[in-house]
């Protein structure tokens, strides 16, 4: 292993960490009231994958590597367009109120 | 500014996005945030997109990509514009599966990306090696795929167990399977180490993707649909653990974060729901519910003593009634019973009664899945108690309701240590002046055992359709 590849792996590891601990602090403060679309929100959010295939699907890197982004864009897309969305419209009927 | 500055601003736009991800979360401790935080999200999400868009700049022809996302954006969109929202753990497990399956495929991507620039120089003929290998790359790539094809299999047969699909309805489980589970875990780990000794071997990887996709199945197919919440919540971690294990794939830190904020959030609402049924997760995903072996007959518990009530009887109760409190299960969604519920509350309340809803953790097929029925029906959250809160309450409650719940009511789990819920957390509604238990029948729920409340001399049972049910007593109700 190289130094400089060492280093990104720190670096990685280091925001790997902080997030985890940041994400504990805040999903424990989330009511339970809120537990469906929370799920279903983090869900759109673990479709940041998007960016992984747009490169993949994006960049030449011969058909294979081609294919299997342009699936992997797919998928995504569906989980990043269709997760945000579902949430959003449980969300407004938590809000809906006379 | 020359473009040397270009990748930092980049990478600058991810900080942002990561950001506004942890802010949107933070918007959903909430009711009236919630919406907000919901589009801060949505609106990191196109931050690091449009980045990234700018990044592959070596593209010249975005036509593909506006394809895919297209094709994607059509799909998600008649999905989450059509699904009911009793359907709603259904359509959680499947964009679950997508997002799982999405880190297969790019780190998959990646891995021939890896191998050329291994084997080929830069004309693309096959030559001396111009790069050398990546081995936190490769550790990444076969974490992705390991965690990736378990989350999107085992999401698969979630949804279908959950869509209640006939191939799904038994709980298969073969005899030896932990030691067959453990075996898979094996050789995949095995294909993990070849591929990382020798990285430009492409069928390691897939016999890894294979194997982990086998390992998926059988890790779901045993277990029942009660224990739902938990698996959907498990998976919702692996999808966001697969997306940041894709992060360190290709060296970008905004997958980093959001998906160990997803991998977090998920962690937590498992342990939430283990610990509402007093389960240790690897009880929910190993064991298999024992019927206890000290547990009563059903007709020993019922025989004789079960009252059974009819719609004009209820609405008797309830008019001397100055505390209601309705307990929702799983049969309320299954019924579609939450309008119907609704306008009782309303009839209820227009008579002065005062009505709450007591929500057991697990109620439902995924964690918070009565809330948001019950907000669909525009019941207003402020009236949906949680079991610590409203327990102590019971004594003072006239009439509790309960519909569609039977397990998370039976008092079995308070008074008898060899029941196999034994010192689950109940809701105690048998402490109330009178309980109404609204069910098709006597049968038992998913532990298989009797229920001693519907025996209690202060319950009676009222059986029926939940939503006929409901409709009859609020008509009744209105004939007072």
């Amino acid at each position: 292993m190289t130094p400089e590849l060492l280093g990104s792996l720190v670096t990685g590891l280091t925001i790997f960490a902080l997030a985890v601990f940041v994400g504990f602090e805040i999903i424990t403060k989330i009511p339970p009231t809120l537990h469906t679309p929370l799920m279903s929100g983090s869900n759109a959010i673990s479709g940041i994958t998007i960016v992984g295939a747009i490169l993949s699907a994006g960049a030449d890197h011969g058909e294979l590597a081609f294919w299997l982004g342009l699936v992997a864009l797919v998928m995504a897309t569906i989980n990043v367009v269709g997760g945000f969305l579902v949430t959003h419209r449980m969300l407004a009927m938590f809000r809906k109120k006379k | 500014m020359s473009a040397e500055y270009y990748p930092h601003l980049i990478n600058l736009a991810y900080v942002v996005a990561g950001i506004l991800f942890i802010l949107g979360l933070k918007g959903l401790t909430h009711p009236r945030t919630a919406v907000g935080g919901n589009l801060l999200g949505a609106l990191a999400m196109l931050l690091a997109i449009v980045a990234t868009l700018l990044k592959t700049k070596i593209i010249e022809d975005y036509t593909w990509i506006l394809i895919g996302t297209g094709i994607g954006t059509v799909i998600g969109v008649l999905f989450a514009t059509r699904i009911a929202m009793t359907a709603m753990p259904q359509l959680v497990a499947l964009f679950n599966g997508f997002g799982g399956g999405a880190s297969v495929l790019v780190a998959g991507a990646e891995l021939v990306k890896n191998i050329r620039a291994l084997t080929l120089d830069s004309n693309g003929a096959e030559a001396a090696a111009t790069a050398t290998p990546n081995v936190v790359a490769d550790v990444a790539i076969v974490a992705s795929g390991l965690i990736g094809a378990v989350t999107f299999w085992g999401s698969l047969v979630a949804m279908g167990k959950l869509q209640e699909l006939k191939m799904f309805k038994k709980n298969i489980s073969l005899p030896g399977q932990q030691v067959f589970n453990a075996l898979l875990a094996l050789a995949a780990l095995a294909l993990g180490v070849w591929l990382v000794s020798d990285p430009t071997n492409m069928t390691a990887y897939w016999g890894l993707v294979a194997v982990a996709s086998v390992l998926g199945l059988t890790l779901v197919l045993p277990i029942g649909g009660a224990d739902m919440p938990v698996v959907i919540a498990l998976l919702n971690s692996y999808s966001g653990l697969a997306a940041a294990s894709t992060g360190f794939v290709i060296d970008n830190n905004v997958l980093i974060i959001a998906g160990s904020l997803v991998g977090a959030s998920g962690l937590i609402l498992t342990q939430i729901m283990c610990k509402a049924m007093n389960r240790s997760l690897t009880n929910v995903l190993f064991g298999v519910l024992e019927p206890g072996g000290a547990a009563a007959d059903a007709d020993e518990v019922y025989a004789g003593r079960v009252k059974s009530t009819s719609a004009d009887e209820v609405a008797m109760l309830y008019e001397s009634a100055q505390r209601a409190v309705i307990v929702p299960g799983y049969g309320l969604a299954v019924a579609q019973a939450q309008h119907a519920v609704r306008d009782l509350m309303d009839v209820l309340e227009s008579r002065g009664v005062e009505v709450e809803f007591a929500i057991h953790p697990v109620a439902g097929r995924m964690p918070g899945h009565m809330n948001v029925l019950l907000a669909e029906a525009e019941v207003p959250y402020e009236k949906l108690r949680e079991m610590d809160e409203i327990n102590s309450t019971f004594p003072q409650t006239d009439v509790t309701l309960v519909i569609g719940a039977n397990d998370v009511v039976n008092p079995v789990a308070r008074t008898d240590p060899s029941s196999p819920i034994a010192g689950m957390p109940i809701l105690d509604v048998d402490k109330s002046r009178t309980v109404v238990v609204v069910k098709r029948s006597l049968s038992p729920g998913f532990a298989g055992i009797p229920n001693p409340l519907f025996a209690a001399d202060n319950c009676l049972m009222y059986f029926g359709d939940g939503k006929q049910a409901m409709l009859d007593l609020v008509g009744a109700l209105k004939e007072l």
